[in-house]
């Protein structure tokens, strides 16, 4: 097996790994970084992102709203020394990308320009058009060409870390291109590989998000955390799952029910605002769990449409106009007509919640480091946590950023602890033991389970029992699936036995980190017995703050379910409060 | 509404297993599509249920990551925004003209990226300037100037587009050009010089015979034919100034 | 185990029938040929003209032949069709920007018509 020897390896190259992988090259010309990634950088799915990241940089804005916002919106299970490092940082990362060139929207004067998002008491969002995370991602990936020492490693499919006397000294990876195994041996490790919103069948993610990096990290005997926090979306296209920006409630769209009420209103969230006038922190610019829930509520009261693709409501932009919707929302109209046949200018969006975004991942603190010692973990596959139980519209774009740097940071300052890496030959063990896992999966023939069967199972149970709301009954029988889906997996057996671009194989091994990943979602679901952000349980429909405003952390076991243990949440200036979101308390 | 239309499609796919093949080969599926799907949506549904073998590379399903790129009906497209309403019942799937086949629909991405890296594709900024001091200005007027060289999703479709790139492979293409042009259109940018070396060379821009191929198929409407264009003329500009005129740049 | 991908061949000689926007791009280039071939029939007239009245006349004489007309006929549709695919390429080579937007397409097209015709009648008169 070659032996690839380089002083931090990074796995995932989208926005968290190259922000990473930048700052290692600045810090350090003479560092060798190893940017591991199974897709070319721009294919990573922080390309999908439209709405903008967050920033404090007005003078009507301030770090203190910022903070508020964001613990309140997570539902005060976000860490509050990390919120407070974060919004510190997100204005000087965000200028950062500025001066990489990222082309964001202006200002008549020449000054970026910031719309407004659900949950945010001031507008404060840095968006380039609706193609925000498309630009940050690729500003990233040309800014990284500048730097030689950033040596990529496209199409390397991360099998395994190498973990020996107690410390991340590496991984190994299979290139796809025509699968050989690479022993990476590694001072430091960063894992920047994304979430894992492909265990649901309705999603905005891309094909690639199969928690890849999480399941890296937690069979590795590293904790995910919070993993029962899902975002759905409250605005997706209902065929495919294509997502509408929030930037469209932002810019004044509205939502309407089968009768054209702003049914908002009625779940808290109004009164009613005067339409193309949005009102932050108001009606559509709720939060996302709260908009998603009152979907569903509207759902219970049947007053949703029908269409084709099931009950739907209505994102109304018409009123914004052809000039305003061309200028901000420029994709917006380009998805629905191509996708869904409609054009917003002239008509409503037939619209639903569509998983997003998972809050959780693997733990790590203030410092992006793991438990795990020379692991380090950034972006959405870590939960540091900032987002709590229900992340912001555009914090996450910045915490890309923001922490894919401190890891970076972090993971020099454990380069320069100097610990002696392990004997090549320990290293070596842990990689051919890696390879042989693969190569047992690769050459079993007897078994009787398809991946495509499996993974129809497992989004099936994920939809229908660990959705927008749940119930006690609901995820004691996903947790039952899941674990028998695990077991089956070991019954899977690949169609395509050949070595080049072999996805059959790389299919089955994302399964297999969907399938770790979702039973972290679903037995922390289930133990959760609260009704907070994200969370809703319809058999504990209070927030429990007296026993559990606590993260869960999954432990991996590799026959049996997780071990949840539970952490203190950090708290420093707010105490958990009520949410508002109405406009008439003001 | 009404239900969604079904339609069976003759999906005709070109394959090529270097461990198993010495050449590619057609092979039809028959797949049970909605009218509503994409290529993309047909490829899965064979993926899925009838050849697991089949490789091809796919991430975001809305147009934006450029992974899909390939040959429908002999059309450079990328497979998750052509729609099989606008086909007939036979549709032909083939890797991407002008790149060599890795496998089945995966094509070698290793030349476009390079020759990217080479024309310096970040901003290199007229003048330094900290963090701290806020950002450089920008007017919306400046950044309309190169916005749309920006929206290239690097799908390479325009190289399949090509033909010069497929007569001449040494060709620096339409998309890395067009990427210079945007770095080299930014206000805040002074790195022209050093990306006119490589961009104005022969392989360069003056490879560009103005097919247009490339704007007719790109999926974002980049028009890297402009771009080239465009280059071309203030290259020329250049050129008039250093043999004609040379006491206006001294 | 390493991949060996496999490169299709192009041919050199009939790539351009493979599509039809390749066809129109090599009739674009093909019509230069006519281009090239009604200066080089100028110079041919200056050359006659210099030799006198007489060689002028014959010149004229051959112009004026079905041949002669026939061939002035088709260089001037290839002519209009060379120039015309070139016009409509304009805004793309040479964009305009006035304040935030670019000026239309279409308008920079139509002035290149306009100073087409423009130039066409003046060319008419002077000739009458």
């Amino acid at each position: 097996m070659e032996i690839i020897k380089t002083d931090v390896a990074i796995v995932g190259a989208g926005g968290a790994g190259l922000r990473a992988a930048i700052a290692l090259a600045e810090a350090d010309p003479k560092l060798r970084i190893a940017l591991i990634s199974k897709v070319y950088p721009m294919r990573s799915h922080t390309c999908a992102a439209e709405g903008g990241a967050a920033g404090v940089i007005k003078s009507d804005d301030s770090l203190a709203l910022h903070f508020n916002d964001t613990v309140g919106g997570g539902d005060w299970l976000s860490d509050q020394d990390a919120v407070e490092y974060f919004i510190n940082e997100a204005p000087k990362e965000l200028t950062q990308l500025e001066h990489w060139g990222c082309p964001w929207s202006r200002e008549p004067d020449g000054s970026v320009a910031v719309r407004p998002f659900g949950g945010m008491k001031i507008k404060r969002t840095w968006f380039a058009a609706d193609k925000s995370g498309f630009h940050i991602l690729h500003t990233l990936f040309q800014t990284s060409l500048k730097y030689p020492s950033i040596q990529r490693f496209d199409e390397y499919y991360a099998t395994d870390l190498l973990v020996e006397d107690g410390r991340c000294q590496g991984l190994t990876a299979l290139e796809i291109r025509n699968g050989e195994m690479k022993q990476f041996q590694a001072g430091a490790v960063i894992i920047a590989a994304g979430g894992g919103g492909k265990m649901f069948p309705f999603t905005t993610n891309g094909n690639i998000k199969t928690g890849d990096g999480m399941a890296l990290a937690y069979r590795a005997g590293t904790p995910l955390k919070d993993m029962e926090f899902v975002q759905y979306h409250p605005t997706g296209l209902p065929n495919n799952g294509i997502l509408l920006t929030e930037g469209c409630r932002g810019e004044g769209g509205i939502l309407l029910n089968k009768d054209g009420r702003r049914y908002l209103q009625d779940y808290g969230m109004g009164p009613e605002t005067p339409v193309g006038q949005p009102v932050l922190k108001t009606m559509e610019l709720g939060p996302r769990d709260r908009l998603s829930q009152a979907f569903w509520g509207e759902q219970q009261k049947g007053n949703t449409v029908t269409t084709p693709w099931g009950d739907c409501v209505l994102l109304d932009m018409r009123h914004l106009g052809e000039k305003k919707i061309d200028e901000r929302l420029p994709l917006v109209r380009d998805l629905c007509i191509s996708y869904l046949g409609k054009d917003p200018v002239k008509e409503p969006i037939p619209i639903r919640p569509v998983v997003h975004y998972m809050m959780g991942g693997i733990h790590t603190d203030l410092q992006a480091a793991t438990r795990l010692p020379g692991l380090f973990a950034a972006g959405e596959c870590a939960c540091v946590s900032i987002n709590g139980a229900n992340r912001l519209g555009s914090n996450s774009l910045t915490e890309l950023l923001v922490f894919g740097r401190r890891a970076a940071l972090s993971a020099m300052a454990h380069l320069q602890s100097n610990q002696t890496p392990s004997s090549d030959a320990a290293l070596a063990a842990k990689a051919k033991a890696s390879q042989n896992r693969i190569q047992a999966l690769f050459d079993k023939s007897d078994g009787t389970e398809t991946i495509a069967g499996l993974r129809q199972e497992m989004m099936d149970t994920m939809e229908a029992n660990v959705g927008i709301y749940r119930t006690g009954e609901g995820l004691a029988a996903a947790c039952e699936k899941i674990s028998e889906l695990r077991q089956r997996y070991a019954n899977i057996a690949l169609t395509d036995k050949t070595h080049v671009y072999n996805t059959d194989l790389m299919q089955a091994l994302e399964l297999g980190s969907m399938l770790d990943c979702a039973e972290a979602v679903t037995v922390g679901a289930r133990d959760r017995k609260e009704s907070r952000g994200a969370h809703q349980r319809l058999d504990f429909t209070a927030r429990d703050d007296e026993n559990l405003l606590k993260h869960s952390l999954a432990h991996y076991h590799p026959t049996e379910p997780p071990r949840i243990e539970y952490l203190d949440v950090v708290i420093t200036k707010s105490q958990p409060g009520v949410r508002d979101y109405s406009g008439a308390k003001k | 509404m009404s239900e969604l239309q079904k339609r069976q499609i003759q999906l005709e796919v070109l394959r090529y297993n270097p461990e198993t093949d010495t050449a590619p080969r057609y092979q039809t599926y028959s797949v049970p599509c909605l009218d509503e799907w994409v290529v993309l949506d047909a490829l899965n549904y064979v993926k899925d249920h009838l050849d697991p073998t089949l490789s091809y590379r796919w991430s975001c399903h809305m147009a934006v990551c450029g992974s899909c790129g390939m040959m429908v009906n002999g059309e450079p497209k990328l497979a998750c925004k052509a729609f099989i309403h606008e086909y007939a019942d036979q549709i032909k799937v083939e890797p991407m003209a002008n790149f060599p086949i890795e496998r089945d629909l995966v094509t070698s991405v290793e030349d476009f990226i390079t020759k990217l890296a080479s024309v310096k594709p970040y901003l290199i900024p007229k003048e330094d300037k900290p963090i701290s001091a806020g950002e450089f200005k920008q007017t919306p007027a400046e950044l309309k100037k190169f916005k749309q060289y920006t929206l290239c999703i690097n799908c390479m479709l325009c190289y399949a587009a090509c033909p010069q790139y497929g007569l001449v492979p040494e060709f620096l293409g339409p998309a890395a050009i067009s990427m210079a042009h945007r770095y080299n259109q930014d206000s805040r940018d002074g790195g022209r010089d050093q990306r006119q070396e490589v961009v104005a060379s022969n392989e360069g821009v003056w490879e560009c015979s103005f097919v247009g191929a490339c704007s007719e198929v790109c999926p974002k409407h980049v028009d890297p034919a402009g771009a080239l264009q465009q280059v071309k003329v203030a290259s020329t500009i250049d050129w008039y100034k250093e043999h004609l005129m040379p006491w206006v740049t001294k | 185990m390493s991949g060996k991908p496999y490169i299709r061949e192009i041919s050199k000689t009939t790539w351009f029938l493979s599509q039809p926007r390749y066809k129109r791009y090599m009739a674009r280039e093909v019509t230069c040929i006519f281009i090239f071939a009604y200066t080089f029939l100028l110079i041919v007239a200056l050359a006659r003209l210099a030799q006198g009245p007489e060689a002028f006349q014959e010149f004229l004489n051959a112009l004026r032949s079905p041949l002669g007309v026939l061939f002035n006929v088709a260089v001037l549709i290839a002519t209009v069709y060379h120039s015309m695919s070139w016009f409509n390429v304009t805004p793309q080579a040479m964009p305009i920007q006035r304040g935030e937007e670019f000026v239309p397409g279409k308008i920079i097209v139509g002035a290149h018509y306009g100073a087409w015709a423009v130039v066409s009648l003046i060319i008419l008169i002077l000739g009458v």
